[in-house]
């Protein structure tokens, strides 16, 4: 078979404004094949994205390609003059972006984007590429495909444009098509129909493909063959089946391991937990909408309550909540026993001691203009009183606590790296000496192998200093490596709990059964089983309905009761152990429970 | 995602500049005028209201270095004197517009509510007006004196501003580290001058170079109206205003502060242009010909 | 997104109403007020009293307020204390010189500002666009009258075929008004030109660093496309304000070029107003800019709410 393309020895540099070129990938090597599907797996600034785009010969601002031959279909892509390289984009190799909404024009119908590659490069007319389109529109699966292109992309829901991305890409039917992270954007539940969809044209046509992601359980399912790269190089190359299963490389065996969930030590709730912190019946939102109704969470002392959910779920909205940044319409807070004003403003220095919230994204977290030691010193002296040398000594304790050297006091977080800063975050947190920390997606922008450690962290200081952890995550296996207490959030509503053991066996709610159901597993052929299932037919029938008036899951539910679920909310009932689930159904046929016994 | 490292937004607002041919130039002119604003009378061969030739608008070289005015005062001297009071007047007004707009508007930004709704109408309606418009009625109530000519132009600056601060104000207030300072209590004052400020500090220093250049055309539009800075004070604007009958006379003593004026603000200008550049690097249009 | 509209325009006639009461309160301000001035010299205590209680100068300024306002609704604008005629009388003369001065110079520079921006903004980082920077950077920090003062003195003084004034007459020929408006226009014009065009230019740069864009340019497009279909609808929103800015910056660029080129317009007539304490006249001059001003930036809101498709077309 032919090689669609074959890159040899590529060098690609980059600089940063006001710099001087530095070398981003140094020599990668490798061949795509007539309908074969290559994945390029590695962390952030492996050079992977980069890769993938010299294929187009293709260097974004700042890049250069610098060395090597990109064979495209034959022709030698650098040897080209520019027009003719424009002439091979979106014709023969078509690239498919992380973000849909980012990659759409938002002022031009979607219709008119997706056939504008071919009708440009005169491969059809008019009549013929909008044929082609509304073919492509049904068969990844699109609601309404006559009408779809005529929308706008903000119309649209996410896993509905990437799916029109994928469109748009081979609307000009091209022989080689790069997918940059293309399901990294979405929630695991709607990443199971892309997925398909994808796999499924691609197949179809016959296309072959580059799919660059750092997700290794997608790349299970999608790829043929898996290039690991790390530092623009790469570090091993082979069959999928032999990359995950029998790794040689040692950088390959970590990133394995990473994503491997841990064996977690069994983990018995004390006969009577005193309670750090409560919230009880907390209805919230921003203007008029509503976005959290009546949620409670309980986090016992020494324990990490997991609150798992995908977007738009609230979670974010509890976390601010509880910190009182956002105000409450009902309901209430309390912490270390004590019931607390719901606006920070209102809050005594005491409770807001007690209780501190380490954000997501490390890197908007930190005042980039303050120096590491004084990002520390502030909660120090602000809560402690603590200044001059003893405030020093303690900012070196809290910088060895999340084991970083002490000599980061004087640095900058623009020098850090990411997972460092995350560090940081939580020093920040601890400065106070809190009783309960709240963890609002703090690994979820973390390489897996950075991320793992620092759940090693978290899990350490809950261990040492017996604090309490409120975490919340979308990413299920961290979630259930890590925490004792799980709290299952879907459109604001709470709808299981329990102990963690509890919440991941069946029965479950049908969302939660969903949930699990679309964690990607490392083995092949996991898409094509879990797709034909009836929850995930059903999961794709709908989107989250934030104002439901009965369940919020019913549009989406394989085990709906028409006339009581969409029209009444479901009762919270409690099982043995303490499962609480909130469904109509009863407990004995809630899903999981047959297949229990 | 970009696997380029992006370049780190070091601690101070100064790093990652590198000097161009253009900014050298620039600055040194701008050196040159405020050097000559400091020492201008001393240098100055003749009295700012001296007349020194019965000759009116003697052409350059005759008379004084650059020639004579309507009323045969030397104009190299008269420019002299006006540096200081051009440079004086425009950076007086401006640090009084960036006092009251920086403020306003950061305060504006971070209360929100009911306090930006009203503060931000009245702006709107302040700048309803045309500045010139403004400065008009106000300074024909209330008489040309140096103080309302100050504190009116330095009132239609603040405007703009208030804008710019309060949109900066708002971008910054939303980023998580001052939602971290909330959630730890801290108040306005903190929040606004540990947190927001030295995170503006490359926009305002870039706008206050702005408003320092506009400063000093509407300072000396207004001389030329007759507003602004009265005889027989030197001031290039009214310099360029009282000599215009001399362009039909073959004098170039209108033209002579007028280009002053504009090295000026020209310099100004390309100085704050450059220090805007350093973050840009290249764009996809420039990658789309590769 | 009516709802939006409505919104704005309620805004405006806020402001509008804010306005008002800012330009009644800036004449209070002055010293001495209308009675004064029409008696002057000669005035004594007792006239003074008496001809304030007989133009009700005596009541309560919110009283006044309302009554001037009220009168303004209905196209009253008052009578001028100089010369005893209606204000109306006297603006309506003069509005259409000022009128036809802005109209032509936002005429003139418009199209070629927006032209110039796109073509800048494809061949950016070469050549022409940075002989273009340079050219707009230079208008833009040369104050007004000086790009006025060099033009009048090339164009009229030294080459003799533009007139440096602009008094035209109705009974002028084609050419001849030509000649009178040539210079004032040109003046006006280049002024906001400059402004317009770089903005422009930034605009639609700025848009190039969105993703859209980068796909966009994956699939093979030619820039010039990406600029006109893609770039420049995305772009309208920034452009329009801009453009609307810049026009109501015009309107106070008018009052220096109708000083330079003694324009009969309304810049004169306020001027001479303030000068002679004539509040009326001043306050129907102040008005009436500040509401062309207010309005052109509705204008431009408004267009720019209709140029967002995320508000054309909800969910």
């Amino acid at each position: 078979m032919t090689d669609i393309l074959s890159i040899t020895d590529l060098q690609v540099q980059g600089r940063p404004p006001g710099g001087q070129y530095v070398p981003i990938v140094n020599g990668v090597s490798f061949s795509v094949k007539k309908g074969e599907v290559v994945a390029l797996i590695g962390e952030s600034g492996s050079g992977k994205s980069t890769i993938s785009l010299a294929a187009m010969g293709f260097a974004r601002p700042g890049c250069r390609i610098s060395g090597g031959k990109v064979v495209l279909n034959g022709r030698d892509v650098m040897a080209l003059a520019p027009k003719e390289r424009h002439a091979l984009r979106g014709r023969e190799v078509a690239y498919v972006a992380q973000s849909a909404a980012a990659s759409f024009n938002p002022a031009i119908r979607i219709g008119k984007q997706v056939i504008e590659a071919p009708l440009w490069h005169g491969t059809a007319d008019a009549m013929t590429a909008g044929n082609t389109a509304l073919d492509l529109y049904r068969k990844l699966d699109l609601p309404d495909p006559e009408n779809i292109g005529a929308r706008f992309p903000h119309q649209v829901s996410g896993g509905q444009l990437q799916r029109l991305m994928a469109a748009m890409a081979m609307s000009c039917g091209p022989d080689l098509l790069i997918l940059d992270e293309p399901t990294t954007a979405l929630d695991v539940t709607t990443q199971i129909e892309v997925l398909k969809a994808f796999k499924d044209i691609i197949r179809e046509q016959g296309t072959a493909a580059i799919y660059v992601t750092h997700d290794l359980s997608v790349v299970a399912q999608m790829a043929d063959r898996i290039l690991v790269l790390k530092d623009g190089a790469v570090v091993e190359m082979g069959d999928t089946d032999q990359i995950i299963h029998a790794p040689q490389h040692a950088y390959t065996k970590t990133l394995m391991d990473a994503v491997t969930p841990a064996e977690r030590p069994g983990h018995l709730p004390a006969a009577d937990p005193e309670i750090i912190l409560s919230a009880r019946n907390i209805t919230a939102g921003y203007g008029a909408v509503t976005i959290l109704r009546d949620v409670s969470v309980d986090v016992p002392k020494g324990t990490v309550v997991g609150v798992i959910g995908e977007s738009g779920c609230g979670k974010s909205t509890l976390a601010r909540v509880i910190a009182g940044l956002t105000p409450t319409r009902e309901g209430e807070t309390c912490i270390a026993g004590k019931s607390v004003a719901p606006a920070v403003g209102d809050r005594d220095k005491a409770t807001l001691r007690d209780c501190q919230i380490v954000f997501q994204m490390a890197d908007t977290a930190l005042n980039p203009r303050m120096r590491i030691r004084d990002l520390l010193g502030r909660p120090l002296q602000f809560y402690h009183g603590l200044t001059g040398k003893a405030q020093a000594a303690r900012v070196a304790e809290l910088l060895t606590l999340v084991d970083l050297p002490p000599e980061f006091a004087s640095r900058f977080p623009g020098e850090l790296s990411g997972g460092q800063k995350q560090r940081v975050n939580l020093a920040r947190a601890l400065a106070a000496d809190p009783k309960v920390i709240l963890c609002d997606e703090v690994t979820s922008a973390l390489d897996t192998v950075v991320a793992a450690g620092v759940i090693a962290l978290l899990n350490d200081l809950k261990d040492r200093l017996g604090i309490s952890f409120m975490f919340i995550s979308h990413d299920l296996s961290t979630v259930s490596s890590f925490a004792d207490d799980v709290v299952v959030l879907y459109a604001g509503r709470v709808v299981e709990k329990g102990l963690a053991e509890a919440v991941f066996q069946p029965p479950w709610h049908p969302y939660t059964k969903l949930l699990l159901a679309s964690v990607p597993e490392m083995r092949q052929g996991w898409l094509e089983g879990v797709a034909e299932t009836a929850e995930a037919q059903a999961a794709g029938a709908g989107g989250v309905d934030l104002g439901a008036k009965g369940c919020p899951f019913a549009n989406r539910c394989a085990h709906l009761i028409k006339g009581t679920c969409d029209t009444t909310v479901p009762p919270m009932r409690v099982l043995e152990d303490g499962l609480a689930i909130a469904c109509h159904l009863q407990p004995d046929t809630l899903p999981g429970v047959r297949d229990r016994s | 995602m970009s696997d380029v490292d992006i370049p780190v937004p070091r601690a101070s607002v100064f790093a990652g500049l590198r000097l161009t041919k253009t900014a050298i130039v620039a600055g040194a002119v701008l050196l040159l005028w405020v050097f000559l604003a400091i020492l201008g009378p001393t240098l100055a061969p003749h009295g700012e209201a001296e007349i020194i030739s019965t000759k009116t608008f003697a052409p350059i070289g005759e008379g004084g270095w650059l020639g004579t005015d309507k009323l045969g005062r030397d104009v190299f001297s008269r420019l002299l004197y006006g540096v200081r009071t051009t440079l004086l007047l425009a950076l007086i007004t401006t640090v009084i517009a960036f006092a009251a707009g920086v403020t306003l508007g950061f305060a504006a930004a971070i209360l929100r509510g009911w306090f930006d709704i009203i503060i931000s109408r009245i702006v709107e309606a302040f700048m309803a007006f045309p500045s010139t418009l403004l400065a008009l009625v106000v300074i024909g109530a209330l008489g040309t004196s140096i103080t309302v000519l100050v504190l009116t132009v330095g009132l239609v600056l603040s405007t703009g501003v208030f804008r710019v601060s309060r949109a900066l104000g708002m971008d910054i207030g939303v980023m998580d580290f001052v939602e971290a300072a909330r959630a730890r209590g801290e108040g306005a004052w903190w929040i606004l001058s540990r947190e927001v400020l030295p995170n503006a500090m490359a926009p305002l220093i870039a706008e206050f170079g702005l408003r320092f250049t506009f400063s000093i055309l509407f300072l000396s539009g207004l001389s030329f109206l007759g507003l602004g800075v009265q005889e027989p004070d030197a001031d290039w604007g009214l310099m360029v205003q009282e000599n215009i009958g001399g362009l039909f006379l073959g004098s170039s003593a209108a033209l002579i502060p007028a280009a002053c004026i504009a090295s000026l603000t020209i310099c100004m200008n390309l100085l704050v242009d450059w220090f805007q550049q350093r973050q840009q690097g290249e764009t996809v249009l420039e990658k789309i010909d590769q | 997104m009516l709802r939006l509209i409505a919104n704005r325009l309620l805004q405006g006639l806020l402001t509008l109403f804010l306005a008002s009461i800012i330009i009644f309160g800036a004449t209070e301000i002055l010293p001495g007020d209308v009675a004064e001035a029409i008696l002057g010299q000669s005035r004594t205590e007792e006239s003074l009293a008496a001809l304030r209680a007989e133009m009700g100068l005596n009541r309560p300024a919110i009283v006044r307020y309302g009554e001037w306002l009220g009168g303004m609704v209905q196209g009253d604008l008052g009578t001028s204390l100089a010369t005893k005629r209606p204000v109306a009388d006297m603006i309506e003369s003069r509005m259409w010189n000022t009128l036809r001065l802005a109209l032509l110079a936002a005429a003139f520079s418009i199209p070629l500002a927006l032209g110039l921006g796109l073509w800048a903004a494809m061949r950016a980082g070469g050549p022409l666009d940075k002989s273009l920077a340079m050219g707009t950077l230079a208008l833009i920090a040369v104050p007004e009258f000086f790009i006025g003062l060099i033009l009048m003195k090339i164009f009229a003084v030294e080459l003799g075929w533009l007139s440096s004034t602009a008094n035209t007459r109705p009974y002028y020929s084609f050419w001849q008004n030509v000649q009178a408006l040539t210079l004032p226009v040109l003046t006006l014009g280049f002024a906001v030109l400059a402004h317009m065009m770089r903005m422009t230019r930034a605009s639609v740069i700025n848009i190039f660093s969105s993703a859209y864009m980068e796909m966009a340019a994956l699939k093979g497009l030619p820039k010039w496309w990406l600029v006109l279909r893609h770039a420049l609808p995305n772009a309208l929103s920034p452009i329009l304000t801009v453009i609307a800015l810049n026009l109501s910056y015009m309107v106070s660029g008018v009052i220096i070029v109708e000083t330079i080129f003694g324009v009969p317009g309304l810049t004169r007539l306020l001027i001479d107003g303030v000068t002679l304490r004539d509040i009326p006249l001043i306050q129907a001059c102040a008005m009436i800019f500040g509401a062309v001003y207010i309005l052109l930036n509705l204008t431009a809101d408004i267009l720019s709410i209709l140029a967002n498709p995320r508000l054309r077309y909800p969910k």
